[in-house]
């Protein structure tokens, strides 16, 4: 049986490993979904072994409910995405900055 | 019994009368105006003339509150009348002055187009008045004394186009709102002390009052009376135009001339008089109040009447003469012989209304010319007013046998007796505002009636004696300006007249002494050659005769030889000057400051303009974090997240 901190190791891994996809993309916003989802993912694996750890079954559910809102809005994303690529005819995350101050 | 209908008659037919004559002016004309006005204050006065024959009858003094307006913790409200001798002997000479006033103005106003707007405010003034002096509690008493102030404030801006007018009546209402303030205070005291704003309750419970002693400064202890007395004589000094609140006076003339006769003579001024002469009871216990308004007296006797000589305005003149003449009965009050001053009001009211009015004739006759330079030798065109002034001017003066030497001459005597430390300065400031009052007065018949003609006039132009309507009030000012003095000196003064309703400590009795001398009114004008006064009168006449009848030129050569004098003089003390300077200019410098630290400067600079560049600015350097990059964002939520974390795990 694989111990829980392991479990948690991977998960804050693939978290950080996500974190820094986000900040240290700058040409790709597929990437940034897809980042995310690895964020989600992370989050799922730590409820899964908290869940098996401590026997409570709460923690899977929510893992289908995360799955589940994350499969429409990795589909509302890349909506978005499309919608954006139509307008600016690129989806290069440097050139997205009509939010700027 | 007086009848509770008959003072509310007094008191509401003149009001009435202004209200129609005011509101529907237009209606009712210009001969609805006055008949009904005049008629409006004709009843008044026959109804006090009614009632002071009850009162002199022996019917007892009414004392009673006719409306209670409210009730505050404990502290009555009410309008009510207090109606002693003093009380009616007011009321007579109000309405009587005031209805030769009405009279005389369909003369004088005759061409003017605010001609029932004229009627309406003096009439409001009569009504004022009589709420003034009959009131029997201090609210009331406050009224009036407001109403007076409000009615003066548009009569002496009655011709509101010029610029002079407007002035005038801006700085009366000023100076006054300065006495008005003491007046309150005294009031505010009265109530502090005693609970109460009833004469009579206020009276009883005057040992309270005196029994207390207050600081105002801190380590200074003051007799509660004191400051109470002292507070309630400033807002006299305000109505009743004593230095250094006189300023008001002098200049109130831009007003129409009858209404200078009404303030002058039986409104208004002589509402200081008449409260301090009420407030006897408060001001008997209090030595301090009573010097202080001793001083204040004779200073303005004395240095006020040398402003009249060289004033060259007829009504200016006057004007200061009757200055000079409060001064008089404010020494009067302050010497304790508060009948004394109340006696040289009633006279006064008389021969000072007489010679306002003739004053305002002799201006109907030159076509509305004031300056004294440009009249001489009038008396050939208006023998009618000449005489009648001749009469003011020797009752003025205090000839002996007239009205205004009785009541002169027992004030003169009266300050002789007073015991009281300022007594010898006011005694010295009256005698010899004696020889300046003759000085001033004879200068100005001289200088109008005799004399040659300075006048430029043609044949259409020429003087001309006024019209009935004028010369008749002045007759009938006239005869009571002569014989007053001569049938009540013996009542008012010396005998019991007043009873109750004038309060005097035994100490304070200095009429009590004149009375020992006093053997009936003929052999009181004998006595008068024996004093200095009647000679220092006829000095006064001497040299004003030979001033500007013998040697006209001589005024002049003496203006030059002692052109510092004259020049203080003709600058009435720098009073206005200073006033204008240290007053005016100072409330106007520090709203000046405050406008621009206050406003401009922390208000509209500091908070309201200063709060949205301190927006602007920090939004400026808020803008430069928001690249617009996605990934700067998320950077600055991990870091948030983590700095969170780290605080709530190291924690």
């Amino acid at each position: 049986m694989i111990p829980l901190h392991s479990v948690l190791l991977l998960a804050g891994l693939l978290f950080a490993l996500s974190v820094a996809g986000i900040f240290l993309n700058r040409k790709n916003v597929i990437l940034l979904l897809m980042c995310i989802e690895l964020m989600l993912l992370a989050v799922n694996f730590n409820f899964v072994a908290f869940a098996r750890q401590l026997g409570d079954l709460h923690g899977q559910v929510f893992v289908f409910f995360i799955m589940t809102v994350a499969a429409a809005e990795s589909a509302i994303g890349l909506a978005i995405l499309v919608v954006l690529f139509r307008e600016r005819r690129s989806i290069d995350v440097e050139e997205l900055d009509t939010m700027k101050g | 019994m007086i009848q509770e209908n008959i003072l509310l008659t007094i008191v509401l037919a003149p009001l009435l009368a202004a209200i129609v004559a005011g509101l529907a002016g237009r209606v009712v004309g210009r001969i609805g105006a006055h008949t009904v006005t005049i008629a409006g204050v004709a009843l008044s006065f026959a109804l006090s003339a009614y009632v002071l024959k009850q009162l002199l009858d022996g019917v007892p003094t009414y004392d009673g509150s006719v409306y209670t307006w409210l009730v505050s913790d404990g502290i009555r409200m009410e309008v009510g009348f207090l109606i002693d001798r003093l009380t009616a002997l007011m009321m007579v000479v109000v309405t009587f002055v005031s209805l030769c006033v009405h009279v005389y103005t369909i003369g004088y106003m005759h061409d003017d187009p605010g001609y029932q707007r004229f009627f309406s405010y003096i009439s409001l003034f009569t009504f004022s008045m009589l709420m003034l002096v009959m009131s029997n509690n201090f609210l009331q008493l406050f009224f009036g004394w407001e109403a007076v102030g409000v009615v003066s404030y548009l009569l002496i801006g009655f011709w509101y186009t010029r610029p002079t007018a407007i002035f005038a009546n801006l700085k009366a209402f000023l100076v006054n709102r300065v006495g008005d303030f003491g007046f309150v205070l005294g009031i505010a005291g009265i109530v502090y002390y005693t609970g109460s704003l009833d004469y009579s309750t206020v009276f009883g419970a005057r040992d309270l009052i005196a029994a207390d002693t207050m600081q105002i400064f801190p380590g200074v202890e003051w007799q509660a009376i004191t400051v109470v007395c002292i507070s309630l004589f400033i807002g006299a000094m305000g109505k009743s135009a004593q230095v250094p609140l006189h300023v008001w006076l002098p200049d109130s003339m831009e007003g129409p001339t009858p209404i200078s006769a009404l303030i002058h003579a039986a409104t208004m001024v002589t509402a200081g008089i008449f409260m301090v002469a009420r407030m006897s009871p408060l001001f008997e216990l209090s030595e301090t109040a009573l010097n202080m308004v001793l001083f204040i007296g004779a200073t303005t006797a004395f240095f006020m009447g040398l402003l009249g000589i060289v004033n060259n305005d007829i009504k200016r003149v006057i004007a200061y003469s009757t200055l000079s003449q409060l001064g008089y009965m404010t020494v009067g009050l302050g010497a304790s012989a508060y009948s004394g001053a109340i006696f040289h009001l009633m006279t006064h009211a008389f021969f000072k209304a007489l010679l306002f009015l003739a004053a305002g004739s002799v201006i109907i006759g030159m076509h509305h010319e004031q300056d004294m330079r440009k009249m001489g030798g009038l008396k050939k065109y208006m023998p009618i007013t000449y005489w009648t002034a001749l009469i003011g001017s020797i009752a003025l003066i205090a000839v002996p046998g007239t009205s205004g030497f009785f009541s002169k001459d027992a004030l003169i005597e009266a300050v002789h007796e007073s015991q009281l430390s300022m007594a010898p300065y006011a005694y010295w400031c009256v005698l010899l505002g004696v020889f300046v009052t003759a000085f001033y007065s004879f200068r100005l018949v001289f200088m109008t009636f005799h004399g040659a003609e300075r006048f430029h006039a043609d044949e259409h132009h020429k003087p001309h004696e006024s019209p009935w309507v004028v010369t008749v009030p002045l007759i009938l000012l006239a005869i009571p300006s002569l014989v007053i003095g001569w049938l009540t000196i013996q009542p008012i003064l010396f005998g019991d007249y007043f009873g109750t309703a004038i309060s005097v400590l035994p100490a304070h009795d200095v009429l009590g002494h004149v009375k020992e001398e006093f053997h009936g009114p003929a052999l009181f004008v004998l006595h008068a050659f024996t004093g200095v006064p009647v000679y220092l009168a006829a000095a006064g006449v001497l040299a004003a005769w030979y001033l500007y009848i013998k040697r006209p030129d001589l005024p002049g050569q003496i203006a030059t030889r002692v052109s510092v004098l004259y020049k203080l003089l003709a600058n009435k003390f720098y009073f206005d000057e200073i006033y204008q300077a240290v007053f005016a200019g100072g409330s106007r410098g520090l709203g000046n400051a405050l406008w621009r630290v206050g406003d401009v400067a922390l208000i509209d600079g500091g908070m309201v303009n200063g709060s949205a560049r301190v927006v602007g600015w920090l939004s400026g350097l808020l803008r430069h974090l928001q690249s617009g990059y996605l990934y700067h964002y998320a950077f600055a939520m991990i870091i948030g997240l983590s700095a969170l974390l780290a605080w709530y795990v190291l924690r």
